[in-house]
């Protein structure tokens, strides 16, 4: 894929006041979600009480940008026309460190991706913006982190 | 006082504000719920019902899903009331009635509403679209990928465990004149042939839009008695709605229909391998490999096998959507799902004509809707 994904015309977020930390953070290459101080759960995505137990003691922390891929599907055809000059490219649902599951963008790598894959925050400007984006760890980076 | 139909046991309220400033429908409707539970002094897991308004500023469609998902709550029955000023009224007695009848124990009723002084332009602003659409992520087909992929990988289907899905619905077509591929088979190598639209799956795995509509009518076992045509009665119902989001599944590989077909199978003292007919919801490939192994047909990952045993239609042993399925007669929208529904009671009744199927005493119908989250199962049986 050879494709400036920056250059591409995607549908930006809609950034509400509650879900703004986490992309200010996203801005800035790094990925941030809700803990519960209640039940200790981790929150993806924001809300303003814990789907585990209705707390408002929600506060924000960096995750380890640690993931499992749980699936992964490459796209020939994409839902939004802003991503077709970019097909086929991979989503895949992250199963982050912390817990909780996010979908995200899983940049190219080595080989075709697999299920149950180690994943790393790779953060990647798509259509304009620098979104919390996922790489699968190869043995060798795996061995000496960048 | 006349016998009680059910109790008000929790109230919730916010304060009146002319305006409201980037605060969504959402978190308004969070916060009220919050208070309404706690006022009762239930656990918020003790709440299987959810009853909401079609005015959520943020999602268009899959309202209660989308609610549930934010709430992390994972209703037995959920639904839409829309009836304006009338629906919290509407609400009371609704979830009165759905707990009568054996849905649910206890009900969130909520409506909430933000005002601010600028509408955003996007009237989709649920979190998928925040934080799905924007990574590339738009549509069912990919949601349904993703499901088909983890099956996979978990179990070790194969493409052609799921193709033989669509050539089976595609067989079944072939016996519906109004079926919108009639005329058009496509066996297990047309499936796998045609063209690739989200790994791994296919674009003959995926039903066709079409336009169309379907209606029944329900009354009570006593009236239809009385009426022209031999009743099909609904002897058991399960729902159930997990999540919205494929992200927030708690399982890829089953869904919440596991827990809705135990239900209806439960209050009809039934079990899935009494079933004379199975009309199951078909979006895609994968979601009938999944029911058949959420209704315990078969072991969870062994739909295949099952499925090379069986021959699924009319004159077969395990018909299975003998009108084609949504995969050969198509997708009428919501109207699809209905489908379903219409040709189990046609079977029941005996008046399916050339695809009538032998024993006809009882049906399983499924309904399906987001991504593999909402959930209704039904057991029909003939008069």
């Amino acid at each position: 894929m050879s494709v400036d994904l920056n250059a591409l015309k995607t549908a930006a977020p809609t950034i509400t006041a509650l879900t703004a930390p986490f992309w200010d953070a996203a801005a800035e290459g790094r990925l941030t979600i809700q803990r519960c101080e209640d039940c200790g759960e981790a929150v993806f995505y924001p809300r303003p009480i814990c789907p585990h137990c209705w707390s408002k003691r929600l506060v924000w922390q960096d995750a380890s940008g640690k993931g499992r891929l749980k699936s992964f599907s490459e796209v020939h055809k994409p839902g939004h026309p802003g991503w077709l000059p970019a097909a086929p490219y991979v989503v895949g649902l992250v199963e982050l460190a912390e817990g909780p599951t996010m979908l995200s963008f899983i940049q190219p790598g080595a080989r075709p991706p697999q299920v149950g894959d180690a994943l790393l925050l790779a953060p990647t400007a798509i259509g304009g913006r620098v979104l919390p984006a996922f790489k699968s760890v190869e043995p060798a980076t795996e061995e000496k982190p960048e | 006082m006349s016998r009680s139909k059910g109790a008000i046991v929790g109230i919730g309220e916010l304060k009146p504000q002319r305006l409201t400033s980037g605060v969504t429908t959402l978190e308004m409707i969070a916060e009220v719920s919050r208070l309404a539970v706690l006022d009762a002094g239930l656990e918020r897991g003790a709440i299987d019902g959810l009853l909401v308004g079609p005015q959520v500023g943020e999602t268009p469609q899959h309202v209660p899903a989308t609610i549930a998902e934010y709430l992390g709550l994972a209703p037995t029955m959920a639904n839409v009331v829309d009836l304006g000023g009338a629906s919290g009224a509407g609400m009371v007695w609704r979830a009165a009635a759905a707990i009568e009848a054996g849905m649910c124990e206890a009900v969130l009723c909520v409506l909430a509403n933000n005002r601010e002084a600028a509408a955003p332009r996007s009237p989709n602003r649920n979190p998928i679209r925040e934080f799905d659409v924007p990574f590339g992520a738009s549509g069912a087909n990919i949601s349904y990928a993703l499901l088909m992929q983890a099956h996979m990988a978990e179990y070790g289907s194969t493409a052609r465990d799921f193709a033989m899905i669509a050539a089976a619905a595609r067989a079944n077509a072939q016996s519906n004149s109004d079926a919108i591929f009639f005329g058009k088979p496509a066996d297990v190598e047309a499936v796998l042939a045609s063209p690739m639209i989200a790994s791994p799956l296919h674009l003959l795995e995926i039903v066709m839009p079409v336009a169309g509509g379907e209606a029944v009518v329900v009354t009570s076992a006593e009236r239809a008695r009385s009426l022209r045509k031999p009743p099909v009665h609904l002897l058991g119902a399960g729902e159930k709605v997990t999540h919205r989001a494929v992200s927030q599944a708690p399982s890829l590989t089953s869904g919440p229909l596991k827990s809705a077909m135990a239900r209806a199978f439960q209050q009809s003292g039934t079990q899935a391998d009494e079933m004379d007919l199975l009309s199951l919801y078909d979006c895609y490939t994968i979601m009938v490999a999944t029911t058949i192994e959420d209704a315990g047909l078969c072991a969870p990952g062994e739909f295949g096998a099952w499925l090379r045993d069986r021959d699924l239609s009319h004159k077969g042993d395990m018909p299975l959507n003998t009108h084609g399925g949504q995969l050969g007669f198509g997708q009428p929208d919501l109207a699809g799902g209905m489908t379903h529904v219409v040709e189990a009671v046609r079977q029941l009744r005996g008046a399916a004509g050339g695809r009538q199927i032998g024993k006809a005493e009882l049906a399983l119908v499924t309904g399906n809707g987001a991504t593999m989250s909402e959930a209704t199962a039904l057991v029909l049986g003939a008069a």
